[in-house]
């Protein structure tokens, strides 16, 4: 995996997943989001139009950072999953715990407003 | 003092034509390093998904399965123990292909995890491996220790 991570002119802390998302590299994800929180970033937007595949340990650093996010009175979006990627948000109901938006744009749009 | 060398995956592929299609029996043996999930799915994704059966869904299915049952037995059963390997072999046969996962670990009781899908739950960061393998593929099943995990899915 590599992710890039920029901010926009609205404020919103923006990660593209390059990849996949597993077991070997989730810290790496965890660990840039927890570094921009402590610098006092407060809008998160995760997005996945070009992620392969994600694991359990995957989903398990996202419902971290989601943890993580709410306690530090942040908010958090992900957007650009595939039907394929979307199907495992249904499958283990975390389409319930998260804000999902069909693109990253949308996702912005939803943080700024 | 030299560091030591990594440890490397091994490969053997057998290919045998039939009158169904070529069957093709896949056995790897894999270092304990999560690093080596990706190739270890890439390599099996590419030796075992030939067929016209074998579309997006069933490719991505079995993608994730397969880094899942790999992640449990590098993390959980060998506990990332480079001195210790996974075996993988993979037997694609006419309208199925079964994946055979094994650790060195003592094994473990699958039954004794439970998914978190209750609302309540769903912050519970771990757990939902074994429930997504049952999900995403047609058939698993475990020996009696519990350190091999055997995958199947059939042609939809």
């Amino acid at each position: 995996m590599a992710f890039t991570a920029t901010k926009d002119g609205s404020g919103v802390y923006l990660i593209r997943i390059e990849g996949q998302l597993i077991v070997g590299n989730r810290q790496e994800l965890k660990a840039a989001v927890a570094t921009a929180l402590d610098q006092g970033e407060r809008k998160f937007c995760i997005d996945f139009s070009h992620t392969g595949y994600i694991d359990s340990s995957g989903l398990g650093a996202l419902v971290s950072i989601s943890k993580k996010v709410r306690e530090q009175g942040a908010e958090l979006r992900l957007s650009g999953l595939n039907e394929d990627l979307r199907s495992l948000f249904e499958l283990t109901k975390l389409d319930t715990l998260f804000a999902l938006s069909d693109t990253a744009e949308h996702a912005i749009e939803g943080l700024s407003g | 003092m030299t560091a030591p060398l990594p440890a490397s995956l091994q490969l053997c592929v057998r290919r045998r034509p039939g009158p169904a299609g070529a069957s093709v029996r896949v056995s790897l043996r894999v270092p304990s390093d999560v690093g080596c999930i990706e190739e270890v799915v890439d390599l099996l994704l590419r030796h075992c998904t030939h067929g016209a059966w074998f579309g997006r869904r069933v490719r991505f299915n079995l993608r994730v399965a397969l880094a899942e049952a790999l992640a449990n037995a590098i993390v959980a059963g060998n506990r990332e123990d480079r001195s210790k390997s996974v075996l993988v072999e993979a037997d694609l046969s006419g309208d199925q292909v079964r994946v055979e996962i094994t650790d060195e670990g003592i094994g473990f009781d699958p039954g004794g995890i439970t998914a978190p899908l209750l609302p309540e739950e769903l912050d519970r960061p771990s757990g939902r491996g074994i429930f997504l393998i049952q999900q995403l593929v047609d058939d698993v099943s475990f020996n009696d220790r519990g350190n091999s995990i055997c995958l199947t899915l059939r042609r939809p």
